[in-house]
């Protein structure tokens, strides 16, 4: 059984309001720091935890946090960034709804640290429930005495505000997300500057993903050394993982990062095995925008090692046999799912929600997805999967932000790796289209095949 | 403060400090400078969208001599001592300005003889420098209603690339901005907000910015080709603007005004309403002579006499002609 840091208490009844949560230990980091320590002793707390950005990129939390410029007489913020809207996500609302204290709590030990006096959370419009439960666990705390002035007496002070989006991936990338917040159209800025340096109007500011900030609390309480123990090489801690698709299992599990994949997917601690009997196909271990993994690559990597549930593991043969731990959105395939209408279905989304301001994304998009689309109904050509590619190539890494990238990455891997059910799309569009047969049922065998990285 | 050294496809130039990768390109000469379509240097944080003038940063600095890992916007990346950087040398850099072009043109309509901007325009400059000579798209394009903002100005929203140089204008010249980019990705639009009108002194000057002919001026819409006109510098007495412009003339006919746009197609100098739409009569403005053209540009085609009289060399013919 791994140990848990942030779903400790999850069960617990009541944890959603404030006294079963000080009940269980609650806000005992925000005593601790801002009565114990400095605001540069907790910075190297979470810098000796080797905590990573839990929101996709993994960026050290403590190097991001020690960026931050301090000139004089200019308000720094701390904006958390509750906007999870990867397909496949969705372990923040889960963190959220349970124990939203844990968030506040978070949110004040980090305000300390990074000398904020107003923070932010930023949280995505279609959860306005879960706003509503923040701004309840808000509230108590200011009756409390845990936000407000003079906080504890110690003569530091936080205001703490809720803002819901308008429902936008895009506002997801931390300086949409700014802009968004700023009343502006979320659009992402161009970098340089980074919000470190000029972000939440023009003030130097940190954006951190909702179980980042949440991490920081058993950091505090427990020491960053102790967090370390946790986990293997650079990536630390635990972490949630919103396991769906054709698992017995679906939902949040909290892990010690290090877990071996296999062990993850068919363990009964955690996701239980494939649902009704079938096999696994593939795997997206990360969200939608990481690249997609078939069976063979999915538990040991080309070079024939276990997989791990870790950072540096996850992406083990760069694109080409590896893919990344990102928001920790793992979505699993069994045998009868289609992977060219699932391509698509990611591809339509990226389309959807691309912000249109730069033209490789805009454009590239929307033409991605009218080509599988096409492929998808068995109307495409064989040149259709080469143009893709070619299309993805010329996406990647071009664009402003990183929404660019996560459009093509899922295109390019997916047919990287099942280029032949994309053939089988041309060559037998009567067989896909009858519902008799169609994409639910097995396309080609799936059989483990030698790799060569 | 010193000035920087960087080397741009093997050619070195030193810089003020604050330089961006294009401006000292520029400085060089045309032929390392990346092309630009959104990138305005009259107009504050313009550039970086249309991703054109992306370059390939192969040496930092000379302090941090790691190259970057990504290829860069170089409108708004600014140049450090001892970069080093590759733009039409390197391979990478040309496919994906390919790309670029591509994704421009995929939702263009390609209207270009029934285009007012035809012959001016930067698209058309670009995709003949650096595009493919077949679409790969198959698609219905995109198209949109065509709105008149104000009254003298028409938008075209089909043929927009979103440079947003528009609304750059509006933001920095003109009181204030009525329209902006509603709606998304690829729907995403330059419009008034509920068909407000754009009605201040200054707003023809998104004419001039327009790299395509998304916005038109509706006094010229459709009265001439622009290289059957003669381009010729002119200035009145103006209590608004410097009254220094280009006047088009066919015979003695001035058929449109202009702002001065230099060798990259910016203008020197705003000019206001007044001169741009209402003076039109040769008494109105002082002619200082024929405006210089690129030799190059389908406009120089036009004679002036003949002192600059157009004459074509050899390898500027068509192949096709010379055999």
């Amino acid at each position: 059984m791994g140990r848990k840091l942030l779903l400790t208490h999850d069960h617990v009844e009541g944890i959603q309001g404030y006294a079963a949560y000080r009940a269980n230990g609650g806000y005992r980091s925000v005593e601790k720091a801002l009565k114990k320590m400095t605001p540069d002793e907790v910075v190297e707390e979470v810098k000796k935890s080797g905590l990573r950005g839990r929101g996709g990129a993994g960026f050290p939390t403590g190097m991001k946090w020690s960026f931050l410029a301090k000139p004089e007489g200019v308000p720094r913020y701390l904006v958390c960034n509750a906007d999870e809207s990867e397909p496949g996500t969705f372990k923040d609302r889960y963190l959220m709804e349970r124990i939203p204290h844990i968030l506040i709590e978070g949110m004040i030990t980090s305000s300390y640290a990074l000398g904020a006096n107003t923070s932010y959370i930023y949280i995505r419009g279609e959860y306005f429930y879960v706003a509503r439960i923040l701004e309840n666990a808000i509230a108590e705390a200011y009756a409390n005495g845990w936000l407000g002035k003079n906080i504890l007496g110690t003569g530091y002070n936080l205001d703490l505000y809720v803002q819901v989006g308008g429902g936008a991936y895009i506002c997801g990338e931390e300086t949409a997300l700014l802009e968004s917040l700023e009343g502006k159209r979320g659009n992402p800025r161009i970098k340089p500057p980074f919000p470190a340096v000029a972000g939440l109007y023009g003030c130097p500011t940190v954006v951190n993903n909702v179980e980042t900030i949440a991490a920081v609390v058993p950091i505090v309480n427990d020491g960053g050394d102790e967090y370390a123990k946790i986990g293997i090489g650079r990536s630390t801690g635990t972490k949630l993982i919103s396991a769906s698709g054709n698992i017995n299992k679906p939902g949040v599990y909290e892990i010690e990062l290090g877990v071996p994949v296999e062990e993850f997917i068919f363990s009964d601690e955690y996701c239980g095995g494939i649902a009704n009997g079938k096999r696994m196909k593939a795997c997206v271990p990360g969200g939608s925008s990481v690249p997609i993994l078939p069976d063979y690559l999915v538990c040991k990597t080309a070079a024939g090692e276990d997989r791990l549930m870790t950072y540096e593991s996850l992406s083990d043969g760069g694109f080409v046999s590896g893919s990344m731990l990102g928001s920790g959105g793992f979505i699993v395939y069994d045998e009868h799912q289609c992977i060219v209408r699932n391509t698509w279905n990611f591809s339509r989304f990226y389309h959807h929600e691309s912000c249109g301001q730069c033209s490789p994304c805009r454009e590239g998009t929307g033409w991605m997805e009218r080509v599988l689309h096409r492929l998808e109904k068995g109307e495409g050509h064989m040149s259709d999967i080469d143009l893709l590619v070619d299309v993805a190539k010329k996406i990647e890494g071009n664009t402003i932000c990183p929404l660019g990238d996560a459009a093509a990455w899922p295109v390019a891997a997916a047919i990287r790796h099942f280029r032949h059910e994309f053939e089988y799309h041309v060559l037998h569009p009567d067989k896909i289209k009858d519902p008799k047969h169609g994409y639910r049922e097995p396309i080609m065998p799936v059989k483990p095949e030698p790799v060569t990285a | 403060m010193s000035l920087l050294k960087v080397t741009i496809d093997g050619k070195t130039i030193e810089v003020e400090p604050g330089t961006t990768i294009l401006q000292a390109a520029r400085q060089i000469g045309p032929d390392v400078a990346p092309p630009a379509m959104c990138y305005y240097t009259k107009l504050k944080t313009s550039g970086g969208y249309c991703r054109t003038c992306l370059v390939k940063v192969t040496k930092g600095s000379e302090k941090d001599p790691r190259p970057m890992p990504k290829l860069v916007a170089s409108c708004r990346t600014t140049v450090m001592d001892g970069m080093e950087v590759q733009n039409y040398s390197s391979e990478e850099v040309v496919e994906a300005r390919k790309g670029v072009v591509e994704f421009l043109l995929i939702n263009h309509p390609l209207d270009c003889p029934i285009c007012d901007q035809a012959g001016e325009c930067h698209l058309q400059d670009l995709s003949y420098e650096n595009g493919r000579s077949k679409s790969r798209y198959e698609f219905k394009r995109r198209t949109f209603e065509k709105i008149d903002i104000g009254e003298k100005i028409q938008l075209h929203m089909t043929r927009c690339i979103l440079c947003y140089r528009c609304v750059k204008v509006a933001d920095q010249l003109t009181p204030g901005r009525v329209h902006g980019v509603i709606n998304r990705g690829e729907v995403a639009e330059i419009s008034t907000y509920i068909q407000n009108a754009v009605d201040n002194e200054f707003s023809g000057n998104m004419i001039d910015v327009c790299p395509v002919g998304a916005l038109t001026d509706k006094t010229f819409r459709f009265k001439s080709r622009v290289w059957f006109l003669k381009p010729v510098d002119a200035h009145r007495d103006c209590d608004q603007c410097s009254g220094k412009a280009v006047v088009w003339k066919y015979g003695n006919e001035i058929y449109r005004v202009t702002g001065r746009k230099d060798q990259w197609g910016e203008v020197d100098e705003w000019i206001c309403n007044t001169c741009r739409f209402e003076k039109k009569s040769p008494s109105d403005w002082v002619e200082e002579g024929p405006r210089k053209i690129n030799r190059h540009s389908v406009i120089s085609q036009n004679h002036y006499g003949s002192k600059t009289r157009f004459v074509a060399s050899p390898e500027s013919l068509p192949q096709k002609q010379l055999s």
